[in-house]
């Protein structure tokens, strides 16, 4: 069991949602990203995206684009990514961290090297957008080897005959793209989402997580009542990139759990 | 696998899109069902005859096909050795090779229903040409452009918008042609079910590389004909200039598996092939890695960050190479060289004063690769190289960097 299944046990027994934070490591620098991700567990996240920053992240809206170049101009590396991990697993042993973003900059280290690195760190799931099932070969197997799970993206055009492929391979949780688009565009309708999600429990027990055009702890509430819980990503990042404090970064993300809490 | 074991270097891609280890599809889900469903329209239409009895037709009375092989024989002469040939690309409809794979992909768009269809664009000359058969078939058409690159190739800019297009000047990333394919693949998740990516090289995910390979191939094809017909044999080199590496698979292809054509495909040197990376030399300067969809050969730092090729050439200006450019490479079937920006404009100038055709910048690099080779041939040893595009649309370029006033 992983600190992931672990942690859905747990909010399962509670009756709670689950309130998923994204946050791009080495935004705006190191320092600063480090503070607020060592911040989260205690604003109410049940687990942690620590974004890797990639050049081309062609899956991602204007806001995480941008927050990747702060990062990589600077000088934001994947080893530095998992030194944030490490020292968030030194004060907190439970809350999920999953490594979220592109294949080439681990597939550039290679990737047993990566695998290894990354247990060591206390990284728990990965996901990578860019790895569908129909690559499952190159990370999917050698990651579920090593007990990290493997989390997927299920979108709107994942119809039911795709589905079964979708989920194969996957373990922890599934991440149910709300919108066809990239991140922090449209919103998502709870309405539109509550029988997605109904269609995807039809066919695994995996927890249902909602992410893409969540913003306000209004929609975290409504999106996470018809899910197992809901990721917020683009709405913190821009929070961080108006400059704001990492005290005030760490209120906001603390209104969003709230929401996500009430449903 | 050593060369001799390969029975046909013709097979590829394996059905995962793999050409050995490149290639592939490494596209996020919501892509997915898109580029399965692609990939099942494709083969259908491939073994399709009116499929290819409408690209024909088209080809011929749209495109002007088939385009000329000329024996370019003041160049020839001035070299002193082998004797050059040049495919007329330059000739087609819209000024270069990007319109023979346009119009497969736009038929098989109307094929699947769509209405709205999507480019990127480097020089500009794929987005004129898709902007051309959209306007022709009544469809709408967007094409996303590196800011950078709107600027330097504004003549296209405004062909485009004059037939119809869309033209988005891309600002995400640094502006140029791989942030173009970065800001393209979003609207196309953006609006998956009306959408069509119409991609203009062999990369890209499974089908395209293939796909477009084929569309292209018609160069090959029609460049082994005429050959027949001209010499009674098979060129001894056919020499192509590579971005994403279109016309030279188109080129190639059809002579894979002619073991005595020896291939060659040549890279944007810029600068020079150094360690500054100023240059788009992906196989001569990169290692391999995964961007826009598939495995190849890029340019990218030691931590997997994509690094900004450089060359004066727009068209070149892209960090990475098809991925069967990088299997081919790989396997040593052809072989890959650089050519810099100054010896391009050298072969540019060449070109124009010796044979009266004014080429783009990215033949000039193939062309500058001939004039190094074909004085070290003898006279009987023929070369054939691929003349994909014409300079009008680099007149401004080239004038900057020769010093000349174009204000009138
Ligand atoms: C004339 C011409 N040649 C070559 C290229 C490079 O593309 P490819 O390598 O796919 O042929 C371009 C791209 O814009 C072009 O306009």
């Amino acid at each position: 069991m992983t600190r992931i299944d672990a942690k859905f046990a747990d909010l399962r027994a509670q009756g709670r949602k689950a309130f998923v934070a994204y946050v791009m490591a080495g935004d705006p620098d190191y320092d600063k990203s480090r503070e607020i991700i060592l911040g989260l567990p205690g604003a109410g996240v049940d687990v942690i995206e620590l974004g890797m920053p990639f050049t081309d992240p062609m899956a991602d809206g204007e806001t995480i684009q941008l927050a990747g170049q702060r990062a990589l101009e600077g000088g934001q590396t994947l080893a530095k990514t998992l030194q944030i991990a490490r020292d968030l697993r030194s004060t907190d042993n439970t809350t999920p961290i999953v490594m979220m973003g592109y294949y080439n900059p681990i597939y550039s280290r290679g990737v047993d090297r990566f695998l290894a690195e990354a247990k060591e760190a206390g990284i728990d799931g990965l996901i990578v957008v860019d790895l569908p099932p129909e690559e499952d070969d190159e990370l999917c197997i050698p990651a579920q080897k090593m007990a990290l799970n493997f989390i997927r993206l299920a979108t709107p055009t994942t119809d039911d005959a795709r589905l079964p492929k979708v989920l194969t391979n996957t373990s922890g949780f599934v991440y149910y793209v709300s919108i066809t688009g990239i991140t922090g565009a449209a919103n998502a309708e709870a309405t539109n989402v509550g029988p997605e999600v109904a269609r995807i429990k039809a066919q695994t027990d995996l927890p249902i997580i909602v992410g893409f055009g969540i913003k306000t702890p209004e929609a975290a509430e409504a999106i996470a009542s018809v899910a197992d819980g809901a990721v917020v990503g683009s709405a913190i990042v821009a929070e961080i990139a108006a400059g704001k404090s990492v005290a005030e970064v760490l209120a906001f993300v603390k209104s969003l759990a709230d929401g996500a809490h009430r449903a | 696998m050593p060369e001799d074991l390969i029975n046909s270097f013709m097979t590829g891609p394996d059905e995962n899109g793999r050409f050995g280890d490149f290639g592939g599809r490494f596209v996020s889900e919501t892509l997915m069902p898109l580029i399965l469903s692609l990939e099942a329209e494709y083969e259908h239409a491939k073994t399709d005859e009116s499929f290819w009895a409408e690209m024909d037709f088209l080809w011929k009375h749209y495109v002007g096909r088939p385009s000329p092989l000329y024996h370019a024989e003041r160049l020839t002469e001035h070299l002193g050795g082998a004797k050059v040939y040049m495919k007329r690309d330059e000739l087609n409809h819209t000024g270069a090779h990007k319109i023979n794979n346009v119009l497969g992909q736009i038929i098989l768009a109307r094929r699947m229903g769509k209405t709205r269809i999507i480019a990127e664009t480097g020089a500009g000359q794929h987005g004129v040409a898709t902007a051309t058969v959209c306007a022709k078939f009544g469809l709408k058409c967007v094409v996303y452009m590196g800011a950078h690159d709107v600027e330097r190739q504004a003549p296209n800019v405004f062909r485009m918008r004059l037939l119809g297009a869309e033209v988005i000047p891309v600002t995400s990333g640094r502006g140029t042609l791989k942030d173009a394919m970065n800001d393209a693949l979003r609207d196309w998740v953006t609006n998956v079910r009306d959408t069509f990516y119409c991609i203009g090289t062999v990369a890209g995910p499974h089908p395209y590389p293939a796909m477009v390979r084929d569309f292209q191939a018609i160069i090959g094809k029609e460049t082994k004909e005429q050959m027949m017909e001209a010499e009674g044999r098979l060129p001894d080199t056919i020499i192509a200039a590579i971005g994403g590496g279109s016309n030279a698979m188109g080129l190639f292809f059809p002579f894979l598996d002619d073991k005595t054509v020896n291939i060659i495909g040549v890279e944007a040197g810029g600068k020079g092939v150094n360690e500054k990376m100023e240059h788009c030399a992906s196989l001569t300067g990169g290692r391999p890695g995964v961007l826009h969809g598939n495995r190849t050969y890029l340019l990218q730092d030691d931590d997997g960050q994509i690094l900004e090729g450089f060359s004066i050439s727009a068209g070149l200006d892209y960090p990475g190479i098809g991925p069967e450019h990088s299997w081919l490479h790989e396997i040593g079937r052809a072989k890959y060289v650089s050519i810099t920006d100054v010896e391009a404009l050298e072969a540019f100038q060449l070109c124009c004063a010796l044979e009266g055709i004014i080429p783009a910048l990215e033949p000039s690099h193939a062309l500058a690769h001939v004039m190094k080779i074909a004085p070290t041939l003898p006279s009987d040893h023929i070369i054939c190289m691929n003349m994909c595009g014409r300079g009008d649309k680099d007149i401004f370029t080239v004038a900057k960097h020769l010093g000349f006033d174009m204000k009138i």
